[in-house]
């Protein structure tokens, strides 16, 4: 395991607010044009991350299904 | 074990021996759990009601089986909470499987500090027989009338005249309040023309309860499981829970399209049972087809006639909170309703009930709303992440809180809303939550809270006598209660164990009078002039 990734819980209380707001904003978007807002919300939510230890164990541990 | 609904009898009424009752104070239409509970927790109050039902039984089939905590709280002031904890099924672990994989288990440990447990399970039959049987406490205040359907209603400003009709013959009724508690369908609500309108989901879920004397868990410890894309039908999710007397409540989400009297066919049914709970013998109790809305009233007060229960808001079952939510419109409406018809408080306290209560139904749906979404997924990108949570919920615990198979129904908080008093202090709790429970010597905080209000004076510096004659509750080394309300705090808890206002030790009795009259809904220049 890698020490860099925090998968402790960080949104409480707010993770069901986020998961709604994610899904609205998917709402009457076709296939491609969610992948496209996935794509945007992961460039910048890792420029907010920002170190790049911590974005090389998200990677991998996204990568791993 | 099967249940046997008792069938109760009707019994001709006063206005059909030639008599002339008189106007009631208030009428409520509907012998549900909310209406039944109304007419209980008035008549502690010294208000005498008059119920009317259609039917002659209790809920037929389980419908409800989630009694939350609070629930349960406001039930044991009412008089039938130890008997719901005694026959209830309290369960501990709960598992979650994402097809044949168990995802995770939890286990619920009991807080020993609060008399209730966060919830229990218990058939809706057996909630009702037992507010059927504490209204026989009442005979002189509650008059509860099976077989006696509400055809119709004229609404006045100083009353409303309400038509019955039974087999014996048809009858009015004045009353100067009328509680419309006749549930998810109310004709009331129908023939008053009012907007009921909210988001219908599609899905049907099959809901089965079934008879089984050998446990499907592994030890005799009862639990809950949760599927999402169950191995035994197409549909995308199904639970699994206990009720008393060996009864199991099964719930199947049904594939969208899907042909609801077709699936509720036994033969349909069975196999998809015997893939849940194997060899073990079984019986069907109860199969029915549902579909789920969630929608609310724009107001729930229009003048005398005030919706209660299923009748002002409706959600879907995920989370238990149908009839949770209206057990908390009684707790809020009925002291404000006593209050009125006493002349203590203006009528314009009801406008409370109304923003309080509408605040907690916004929160119940959106609740509600949020689990089915989670289990109806409605693209294939919702999917794909529905699936990514599950996935990670593995082993990782922040995807673990994103898993939404229902948050269960807590009380909402009050604060902000005109009964409270703002906050003026940054410790203890804050106005508008409701008060938690704590052990005591010989018994429990709770049940010495409630009905009227209470001064709640923690701590040697608290200790005051309290103006206009409200009741003082005083603890002084007492962890059992500092630990949640902090140490020389004083509070003002109203009639339905809510903090009205949250002081410091010190606070003198101006401020205190102050928070008492705008709890009651006197505005606070009134109390000033
Ligand atoms: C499958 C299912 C599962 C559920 N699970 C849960 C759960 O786990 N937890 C939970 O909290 N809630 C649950 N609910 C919701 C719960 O059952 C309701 O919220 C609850 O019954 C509402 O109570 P009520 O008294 O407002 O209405 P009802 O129980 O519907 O009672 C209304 C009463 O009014 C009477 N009536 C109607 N019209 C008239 C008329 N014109 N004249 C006279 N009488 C009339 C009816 O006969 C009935 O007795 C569930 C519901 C379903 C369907």
């Amino acid at each position: 395991m890698n020490n860099t990734l925090n998968t402790d819980d960080r949104l409480h209380p707010h993770g069901d607010d986020f998961y709604e707001l994610l899904m609205t904003a998917h709402e009457g978007l076709d296939f491609d044009q969610s992948a496209a807002l996935n794509a945007r919300l992961v460039l910048l939510l890792a420029n907010e991350v920002g170190d790049f230890d911590t974005l090389a164990a998200a990677i991998k541990r996204a990568s791993k299904s | 074990m099967h249940y046997q609904n008792r069938e109760y009898s009707f019994e001709t009424p006063p206005e059909l021996k030639g008599e002339t009752p008189g106007k009631y104070p208030v009428a409520i239409v509907g012998a549900g759990p909310i209406g039944m509970a109304m007419a209980i927790d008035l008549a502690l109050q010294g208000i005498r009601t008059v119920i009317l039902d259609d039917n002659n039984v209790v809920s037929v089939g389980s419908r409800a089986i989630c009694w939350a905590k609070r629930t349960l709280e406001i039930f044991d002031r009412l008089g039938i909470g130890d008997k719901m904890l005694e026959k209830g099924v309290t369960w501990k672990v709960g598992r979650l499987f994402n097809g044949q994989q168990e995802v995770y288990n939890f286990d619920l440990l009991p807080d020993d500090a609060h008399k209730m447990p966060a919830f229990v399970n218990l058939q809706q039959y057996y909630v009702e027989e037992y507010l059927v049987d504490r209204i026989a406490d009442f005979p002189d205040l509650i008059d509860l009338r099976w077989l006696s359907k509400v055809a119709g209603e004229d609404i006045a400003d100083d009353e409303i005249t309400l038509h019955v009709e039974t087999a014996e013959g048809n009858y009015d009724l004045a009353a100067d309040y009328v509680l419309a508690c006749d549930g998810c369908n109310s004709q009331i609500r129908q023939r008053m023309g009012l907007n009921f309108d909210g988001q219908t989901f599609e899905e049907h879920f099959l809901i089965t309860d079934v008879d089984m004397p050998e446990a499907p868990f592994e030890s005799d410890e009862p639990e809950r499981w949760f599927w999402f894309k169950p191995p035994f039908h197409t549909g995308q999710s199904a639970l699994l829970h206990k009720q008393p007397d060996n009864i199991y409540r099964i719930d199947l989400q049904l594939e969208q399209g899907a042909d609801p009297a077709e699936e509720a066919k036994p033969e349909r049914v069975i196999p998809r049972l015997k893939q849940i709970v194997g060899d073990r013998a079984f019986e069907i109790d109860w199969v029915s087809v549902y579909s789920f809305t969630c929608a609310m009233l724009d107001k729930f007060v229009h003048g005398r006639m005030i919706f209660v229960g299923d009748s002002a808001h409706v959600v879907s079952p995920f989370g238990a909170r149908g009839g949770n939510g209206g057990i908390q419109d009684v707790d809020n409406l009925g002291w404000k309703l006593a209050a009125v018809l006493k002349g203590e408080a203006a009528p314009e306290l009801l406008e409370s009930y109304d923003e309080e209560r509408r605040h907690g139904a916004r929160e119940n749906i959106m609740n509600s709303s949020r689990a089915t979404n989670f289990m109806t997924p409605k693209s294939k990108m919702e999917a794909v992440f529905r699936d990514a949570v599950l996935n990670l919920a593995n082993d990782l615990p922040f995807a673990r809180r994103l898993v939404n198979s229902g948050r269960l129904s807590v009380p909402c908080a009050l604060e902000g809303f005109a009964l409270q008093s703002p906050r003026n202090t940054t410790r203890g709790l804050a106005p508008g939550t409701p008060c938690p429970d704590a052990p005591l010597e010989n018994g429990w905080l709770l049940n010495k809270l409630g009905g009227e209000f209470m001064l709640l004076t923690v701590g040697r510096r608290a200790k005051m006598t309290a103006p206009g004659g409200v009741k003082v509750l005083h603890f002084e080394d007492h962890p059992g209660v500092t630990a949640h309300y902090g140490d020389d705090m004083i509070y003002l808890i109203r009639p339905d164990q809510h903090i009205a206002a949250a002081f410091e030790a010190g606070t003198g009795a101006e401020s205190l009078k102050f928070a008492l009259a705008r709890a009651i809904g006197k505005s606070t220049l009134e109390t000033t002039s």
